[in-house]
């Protein structure tokens, strides 16, 4: 516990992880594409356990944008759950969401940009905000856990009720940074 | 490699998968399987895809789990699969009984100058089958065309991977619709859901 891991003061008796699945199951949402993100784990975990969700684990995060895509079309709504690191895999693929319409909507935690060891992360943690927007995907941003809910709320209503493209982002500081122990 | 396989017709072989496909929804991979596909005539269950490549199968799978009743066949080239390679795996994992992958497979990328692709030397069938997908197959006769028809359009068994090695002749582009909101708003329609 320090400055660059703040203990946070949980707004909900779920925690935000439990925030947006709540969100999630009361949207009804179905398919859960995911590659996995520490900052996830909890979430993961509850879509795993829940027999009304299918939780789809992906080899690379673009797989996500044309399956969520294809869930909608079939009549499921779906969303995509990533770390910072992979919305760059995903800008080509945005071009389909842009050609079809309907919505997108996916929750990245934030990596490289708050008290980051690992240098490697940090060009994507600069850069996710503008990748989203260069290709038109509008962004939602969380940074305490009781902003996590209503931005869940947001999200979900901008994306399957006005089928817009949204990416909800989870501040690095919600997920503390991570700890490298040799 | 230098296994020597007869390569078929594509339009033949696209024809004859499509010809009982009933319900099927059927996803294409951009160039020359989106015109193979549309060469067989307009349906309000063909999702066309003009660009998203390495996305065509894995598509296919959101729309297969959501729609466990439905055949849903993805008609694609050996490029664009080779990009969503991984996707075979992600299918594997979800098992689904509906859906079909089929790889036109002339081991060249058609739409850019008929560089090689990397079909030459890798094994599409084999790589499914390596993934997890039980049902993958090399298809080079039209009599397994005829059982892959048939199966493609089963929701009984697990997913199929069907590589099937066609010609390298370039045949006439039959171009349908670009509009994407247009293609998904007929599919869905088609599927008794709302447009939006």
């Amino acid at each position: 516990m320090n400055a660059l891991h703040p203990q946070p003061t949980h707004a909900s008796p779920a925690g935000w992880p439990g925030d947006i699945f709540a969100a999630l199951k009361a949207a009804k949402v179905r398919q859960v594409a995911y590659v996995p993100d520490g900052g996830h784990a909890e979430l993961i975990r509850a879509v795993h356990a829940d027999p009304a969700m299918v939780a789809i684990p992906l080899t690379t995060e673009e797989e996500g944008v044309a399956l969520t895509s294809g869930a909608w079309l079939g009549g499921d709504r779906a969303c995509l759950l990533m770390q910072s690191s992979g919305v760059g895999n995903c800008v080509n693929m945005f071009s389909l969401v842009r050609n079809m319409g309907g919505p997108f909507l996916t929750f990245v935690t934030m990596r490289g940009e708050w008290g980051e060891f690992n240098p490697w992360q940090v060009p994507m943690g600069t850069g996710t905000p503008d990748a989203f927007r260069l290709m038109g995907v509008h962004v939602l941003r969380a940074d305490k856990p009781a902003e996590v809910g209503p931005a869940a709320a947001a999200g979900i209503r901008m994306a399957y009720e006005g089928g817009n493209a949204v990416a909800v982002l989870l501040g690095q500081q919600l997920v503390g940074a991570k700890v490298f122990v040799k | 490699m230098s296994q020597a396989f007869n390569r078929l017709d594509r339009r033949a072989v696209v024809a004859r998968l499509l010809a009982e496909r009933g319900e099927a929804i059927v996803v294409t991979g951009l160039g020359s399987p989106t015109y193979d596909v549309a060469a067989c005539g307009d349906n309000d269950r063909n999702v066309y895809l003009w660009g998203a490549m390495g996305g065509c199968a894995v598509m296919a799978l959101g729309i297969a789990l959501a729609r466990p009743d439905t055949p849903v066949i993805a008609v694609t080239g050996d490029g664009e699969m080779l990009m969503g390679v991984g996707s075979f795996a992600t299918i594997a994992m979800q098992q689904p009984k509906n859906l079909t992958v089929v790889v036109l497979d002339n081991g060249l990328y058609g739409e850019t100058g008929g560089q090689a692709s990397h079909a030459v030397v890798a094994d599409l069938a084999g790589i499914a089958k390596a993934s997890g997908i039980e049902d993958s197959r090399l298809i080079d006769g039209m009599d397994e065309v005829n059982r892959l028809a048939v199966r493609a359009t089963s929701t009984a068994n697990g997913p199929c991977v069907a590589v099937v090695k066609i010609d390298q002749t370039e045949r006439e582009r039959v171009l349908p619709t670009r509009d994407g909101h247009a293609i998904r708003a007929r599919a869905r329609q088609s599927l008794g859901l709302s447009i939006d």
